[in-house]
């Protein structure tokens, strides 16, 4: 198992080996009673005789009940966790999370922005708002042994409140096409004072245009372009700009600024020749410092 | 008819023609287990190329469009056309009307439109292969497999056929069980195989259906963009995984059930030993069925079903356990006083206790709400429905084709070869899949193409046990191609088994028995 890095991650883990020696006592139960008569009656004469016993009441009683019994008892252990992890504490710091393919992006109240990487305070209570844009994802942080599904067309929820500072994995664990596995995240656990930092950074702040451009592109682009001239899921960049583009419909453009600019604003205007309508619009999602900040980066690979 | 010694079903006629329109239950149970030995082998290659990609982090040898259609392929060519039609249709046609003492299935005609089906149906599905693929993995979980770009409307509409075969199936065995049992063979007197075989057929009347519609909403949607499950046409994705999983979740019994039929059957027969318990464990089959359609909601506890609603499934889920536990201890305690001998078969048999066992655990640890929370769309459910699915239905499969190919085509297997595969398969089986748990544990998401450099270890050993039961599954083909041409002739009961199937000859003659037998005891009087 990942570290505990929640209360109630540690619960979870409590609960969960209850169940494996549980397991495993039973599992070794019928292993060591199958064992036993496998050797103790094996046939060692052709025409030997075995007993004719067929039922025993108060046995097969026994071994339904006490089963029921056990099942019952870490049903009712599991509800009471599951309760904890559905209630939501009334204090906590709200981010807004939103899941496409294949990234996930991370809002504050405040309006600051990030993508790949989500960082909140230590001991904190954080609940998260999720939507989809398009399919079904899933939010996994296996170190707080929390998932969610995000669903689109309406948002769910999920809360945690990390115990120690560091970096933990996040995950779309709910298949969501080609680069499902690509679709990673961090959560980056800060102290209090480090994270009020962080939310009034401009995280832009004393960056040239082209490492704008680069740190854009490596949290929102990357998981479906390189940066040869090899397809990924789109076309790769290098060489791209000011080169001709041949299009799905048999004509050429020029890449330019305003072809990129409404490849990523309009991605389904011009499609490029051999690929699919796959990608969807960033509009709204990336501002004009980062689109001209892309535009930049793209003009640097050659 | 066939009165003439010598005669029987296999050798009566000639000519593919007379297989291809025959109406005999066996022929058409041997011709099922010919489609189903392909699809296996099919859906086995592309088990063998996903072990493969994954041995390594990164990219081996596809890209990750193409894993993911083996991804699809895979998971809707295991589940729709071999451990669906594997036990009931394959050697559940062959036998169910030779353990009742009847001389055919009650429609013999559907039984043949039955196997049609799933041929119809599978090409179908692989058509959509060659067309342009599908990548929805075999849940076809909307709005993606709306979404997507590829064949997944005609994988869809293969899987909708497939399910028609299904339903004949157990429509003509729920009819042949009720009408056509031999006299003095009450419900009581049945054959435990026969008992899961019923459940089973019930089931699949009653589930299947609401997975064809499901499906044809599905094609519906994709085809004419009527919004039922798409969210921007105001449809509700989640929907479709409660119409999905009220099928697939049945459809899980729908497997295992005749398995754990076979199952009784081979360790009674080689304890030589009635059964421990009988009516528990044939009240089970039957509580197992019922209960299992109250249960789906346990696929969902994360999909954003409400905290009451998941805690109902959960608790239902519990209840499904004690039946299967019930079996598990009765088969156990068959074996105490018995006179057990170990041959292939009973080993399988077995194997399939000690796998389904753990399949079965961990199907607890699953159930428990907040522990699903973490384990949930891991490899360890990957690994704990394997441990049910391979290691119970394919176990029993191979348990219960080494016991009856004796009866099937007359000649003996080689009990060597025989045991080889059983341990390789054994072997190989617990080395693929017992790392998956751990790697869920470690929270390795499942249908994931790449991952990162800490799961790639374990990925190894998986990979290198997924090859060791590929080579298993090799020497079984070995093994049965040996024993239908070479085989010893074999004696009408070689295994002193006291259900009818062995009191004819071997193999059959065309309708089964020369006269009609009577019944008067149980199935497994052995004193």
């Amino acid at each position: 198992m990942p570290p505990e890095a929640t209360d109630l991650a540690s619960k979870v883990d409590a609960l969960y080996s209850f169940l494996l020696w549980a397991s495993f006592i039973s599992t070794m139960l019928v292993v060591g009673g199958l064992t036993y008569f496998a050797i103790k009656y094996k046939r060692t004469d052709k025409n030997q005789k075995s007993a004719y016993i067929t039922h025993n009441n108060t046995l097969e009683f026994l071994w339904s009940f006490i089963p029921f019994l056990i099942f019952m008892g870490v049903f009712a252990w599991g509800w009471v966790l599951f309760h904890d992890m559905r209630n939501m504490p009334a204090d906590a710091l709200e981010v807004a999370v939103q899941g496409q393919q294949w990234d996930w992006t991370f809002t504050y109240k405040n309006g600051r922005r990030s993508s790949g990487e989500m960082v909140i305070p230590v001991n904190q209570p954080v609940k998260l708002v999720m939507a989809s844009k398009d399919v079904i994802h899933s939010f996994y942080i296996p170190a707080f042994r929390l998932k969610q599904d995000v669903v689109p067309g309406r948002y769910t929820t999920l809360w945690f409140q990390p115990k120690y500072k560091g970096e933990y994995q996040v995950f779309c664990a709910e298949f969501c096409g080609r680069q499902h596995s690509g679709m990673l995240a961090k959560i980056k656990v800060v102290s209090q004072e480090e994270f009020d930092e962080w939310l009034g950074n401009d995280p832009y702040k004393g960056l040239s245009m082209v490492e704008v451009g680069h740190k854009v592109y490596s949290t929102r682009c990357v998981i479906c372009h390189n940066l040869t001239d090899k397809k990924l899921v789109g076309p790769g960049w290098k060489d791209l700009f000011g080169h001709q583009v041949e299009l799905a419909d048999g004509s050429t453009v020029v890449a330019d600024e305003n072809y990129i600019r409404e490849s990523i604003l309009n991605p389904n205007a011009k499609i490029v020749k051999g690929f699919p309508p796959a990608m969807p619009t960033f509009a709204g999602q990336l501002d004009e410092q980062e689109i001209m900040g892309l535009v930049e980066f793209i003009k640097t690979l050659k | 008819m066939s009165s003439a010694p010598g005669v029987n079903y296999l050798n009566e006629k000639s000519g593919l023609w007379s297989w291809l329109t025959t109406l005999d239950h066996k022929r058409i149970g041997i011709m099922y287990m010919i489609a189903v030995f392909t699809f296996f082998a099919i859906g086995g290659t592309f088990a063998m190329l996903m072990r493969w990609e994954l041995f390594s982090a990164g990219k081996n040898i596809v890209e990750a469009q193409t894993y993911n259609e083996f991804m699809t392929f895979h998971g809707a060519i295991m589940a729709f056309m071999v451990i669906i039609p594997g036990v009931p249709a394959f050697l559940g046609n062959f036998f169910l009307p030779l353990m009742i003492g009847a001389r055919d299935v009650a429609f013999p005609r559907i039984n043949l439109l039955s196997w049609y089906c799933l041929i119809i149906g599978a090409a179908v599905a692989f058509y959509s292969l060659i067309y342009n693929g599908a990548d929805t993995g075999w849940t076809f979980y909307t709005p993606y497999s709306i979404k997507t770009d590829n064949g997944t409307t005609i994988l869809v509409a293969g899987v909708f056929i497939l399910g028609f075969s299904s339903i004949l199936t157990g429509l003509n065995f729920i009819v042949t069980v009720h009408k056509l049992r031999a006299p003095g063979m009450t419900f009581f007197r049945m054959p435990l195989f026969i008992w899961g075989l019923y459940a089973t057929a019930i089931m699949q009347v009653m589930a299947t259906p609401v997975l064809g519609i499901t499906l044809l909403l599905l094609i519906a949607e994709r085809t004419m963009g009527i919004g039922f499950f798409d969210p921007t046409l105001g449809g509700d994705p989640v929907l479709f995984q409660h119409f999905f999983w009220f099928y697939s979740h049945p459809a899980v019994y729908i497997m295992v059930l005749p398995a754990m039929g076979v199952i009784s059957e081979l360790i009674t027969c080689y304890s030589r030993k009635t059964i421990f318990g009988y009516r528990a464990i044939a009240w089970s089959s039957v509580g197992i069925a019922a209960v299992s359609f109250f249960v789906w909601g346990h696929h969902m506890f994360v999909s954003g079903e409400s905290e009451v609603v998941a805690i109902l499934f959960s608790f239902m889920t519990m209840l499904v356990g004690v039946p299967t536990a019930i079996k598990v201890f009765n088969w156990t305690a068959t074996l105490y006083k018995g006179s057990i001998i170990f041959n292939a078969p009973m080993l399988f048999a077995m194997g399939f206790i000690f796998l389904f066992t753990i399949g079965g655990v961990t199907g607890i640890i699953l159930a428990v709400t907040a522990v699903d929370v973490h384990f949930h769309d891991t490899y360890f459910v990957v690994a704990h429905f394997h441990y049910v699915m391979v290691g119970g239905t394919l176990m029993a499969i191979a348990g219960g084709m080494y016991h009856w190919m004796p009866k099937m085509f007359g000649r003996m297997y080689n009990e060597f070869w025989a045991r080889i595969s059983f341990v390789l398969i054994f072997v190989g089986f617990n080395v693929t899949f017992f790392p998956q748990f751990v790697l869920g544990a470690m929270g390795m998401p499942r249908r994931y193409y790449d991952y990162l450099p800490v799961f790639q270890p374990l990925n190894r050993i998986s990979s290198i046990g997924a090859w060791t039961i590929g080579i298993g599954f090799l020497v079984v083909l070995y093994v049965i191609l040996r024993c239908i041409f070479t085989g010893e002739k074999a004696p009408d009961n070689p295994w002193g088994a006291t259900t009818l199937e062995w009191q004819t000859s071997s193999p059959p003659p065309h309708e089964n028995f020369l006269t009609q037998p009577v019944v008067t005891g149980g199935p497994y009087e052995y004193k």
